[in-house]
């Protein structure tokens, strides 16, 4: 047919980070993920794109949104789905990742969606296995697709993600979220402050282009969108040093309640900041739940377009896949 | 690269006229009828439909939508280059209506299979019509046949067809390229005008 719409493909086989992409990748991954969202809104939310493709989505690390967002999508697109959660597996009795993935693979699987609580395993499995591979996660090191479905999310709401000033708040140290949202929205041309903890900000953090705001209401009076990211209470003290001394002390110092919110639109000229919060959320510590449920906050339409989102992802890896013959 | 023209601008407005014509002869006020268009191209042709036929019959007579049909093609990972998506725009419910599916060009039939199974996630209509500007007959890898026509043409796989828009080409005008290249001739284009096959 007489079509003359572009064609493009992604630079990479796999999704390891949103280190390793492009400003055109994720564009492109934004253009896709608009083509499936109107999907998602129709009486019947399924296309036929994956039907002849299985996934595996191994869970190393315990995930409800991701998980049920990816399989979501999976399903969306009509590809056949297995789920592996770490507990009550193999890996308990001692087998090494690549052995389970590989005798995953054995089983006929095209893609594998993996999260795991050491930095690099996906990378480490990319090369030495034979599927695709998406990063649910990995450690403190990236989550790409939340990152993608946090840019998307601003795109969105905002209508562009160039010049926009993006706060992220809290636990930088071991947030993959923080990470590959610095390398997402920085490629897509925002720009980005951090605030947080001394003791929870990476030393340095600022060599990636990005400011160091200790203040949260100096911060807040900069930007246009304030990501809070969860205090992660299952990574904090593994070194036996406490980062902070207590929860009630952190939600005072950096967490959003609604007096601050509006103390800081007052300071900004009456600019009403953007609410975004990777979940889970802990309710009364990054934000009280007047500024989590606020007209402004986008944090549903996070994971509204997180499975808008993953279906593009899918479908762009999915698209490089070639066809054996039969 | 030779092309001559099938349809020029006056012939192109004429055809198109003739096809709205035809739709109110079978459909009558046109009443429960839903014109879709295939994007990407088959929208110029349904956006221009629609507006002929709102100047003939008066407004808001027929219900009008936009179908994307990218994620339901057949020949994903068949072909190294990836189709982009466009937007769909079908705010109404297909059940029990009269549905007349509008595209460019027909040629292979798969882009009309994929439209058909997309559809369907948009109701159950009581019936399914094809209309088309330019069916290059003899080159169907599907049992799909249009039942509105705009111009027949008799072309080989080589060849191409291009569909030039006002809005989006400056001219109404519909050119086959790729003839006589080695001396051949286009073989015979059809001049009927009569959609009845």
């Amino acid at each position: 047919m007489n079509t003359t719409a572009q064609s493009e493909q992604l630079s990479v086989e796999h999704l390891l980070g949103i280190k390793e992409l492009t400003a055109a990748d994720i564009e492109l991954i934004f253009r896709t993920a608009d083509g499936f969202k109107e999907v998602l809104n129709r009486p019947i939310k399924k296309v036929p794109s994956l039907r002849d493709l299985t996934i595996a989505n191994l869970f190393f690390e315990s995930s409800t949104r991701t998980r049920v967002s990816f399989e979501l999508a999976q399903k969306r697109l009509s590809a056949d789905v297995v789920n592996f959660s770490s507990s009550g597996s193999s890996v308990s009795k001692g087998e090494t990742l690549v052995d389970t993935v590989n005798n995953i693979l054995a089983m006929k699987v095209d893609m594998v969606v993996m999260r795991h609580p050491d930095p690099g395993a996906a990378v480490f499995l990319s090369r030495h296995v034979d599927a695709r591979i998406v990063n649910a996660g990995d450690g403190t090191h990236e989550h790409p697709t939340q990152a993608l479905l946090d840019a998307y999310s601003i795109r969105e709401k905002l209508g562009k993600v160039k010049g926009v000033k993006v706060l992220i708040v809290g636990d930088i140290l071991h947030s993959r979220v923080a990470l590959s949202n610095i390398f997402c929205l920085q490629k897509l041309g925002a720009e980005v402050m951090l605030c947080g903890p001394q003791t929870l900000m990476p030393r340095y953090i600022d060599t990636l282009g990005v400011r160091v705001e200790p203040d949260l209401d100096k911060a807040l009076k900069w930007c246009d969108v304030a990501n809070m990211l969860r205090i992660q209470l299952e990574r904090q003290g593994g070194d036996g040093v406490a980062n902070f001394p207590s929860l009630r002390e952190y939600a005072m110092r950096y967490g959003l309640d609604l007096e601050r919110y509006k103390r800081s639109r007052d300071a900004a000229g009456g600019k009403e900041i953007v609410i975004m919060h990777p979940g889970p959320i802990n309710r009364g510590v990054e934000v009280t739940s007047q500024v989590a449920d606020h007209a402004n906050s986008i944090i549903l339409d996070q994971v509204e377009n997180g499975v808008a989102i993953r279906m593009a992802v899918l479908y762009l890896l999915a698209a490089r896949i070639p066809r054996t013959a039969v | 690269m030779s092309s001559i023209p099938l349809l020029t601008s006056k012939a192109f407005g004429l055809t198109v006229e003739r096809l709205c014509y035809q739709l109110i002869e079978d459909h009558g006020a046109l009443e429960g009828l839903a014109l879709i268009g295939l994007q990407p191209r088959g929208i110029l042709l349904a956006r221009r439909l629609r507006s002929e036929l709102d100047r003939i019959l008066g407004k808001e007579h027929l219900r009008y939508g936009e179908l994307d049909i990218t994620f339901h093609r057949d020949d994903f990972r068949h072909r190294s280059s990836l189709p982009q998506p466009s937007a769909t725009q079908l705010d109404f419910s297909l059940d029990d209506r009269k549905v007349v599916l509008v595209d460019d060009v027909l040629y292979t039939g798969r882009t009309i299979r994929a439209g058909l199974d997309a559809m369907l996630a948009f109701g159950r209509p009581a019936s399914v019509q094809l209309l088309v500007l330019i069916d290059r007959r003899f080159s169907r890898e599907l049992p799909i046949q249009p039942d509105y026509v705009g111009r027949w043409v008799d072309s080989i796989g080589e060849q191409r067809v291009t569909v030039q828009w006002k809005e989006t080409d400056g001219t109404d005008q519909v050119l086959l390229h790729g003839t006589g290249t080695e001396g051949r001739e286009p073989s015979s284009l059809a001049q009927g005008t009569s959609a009845d096959r």
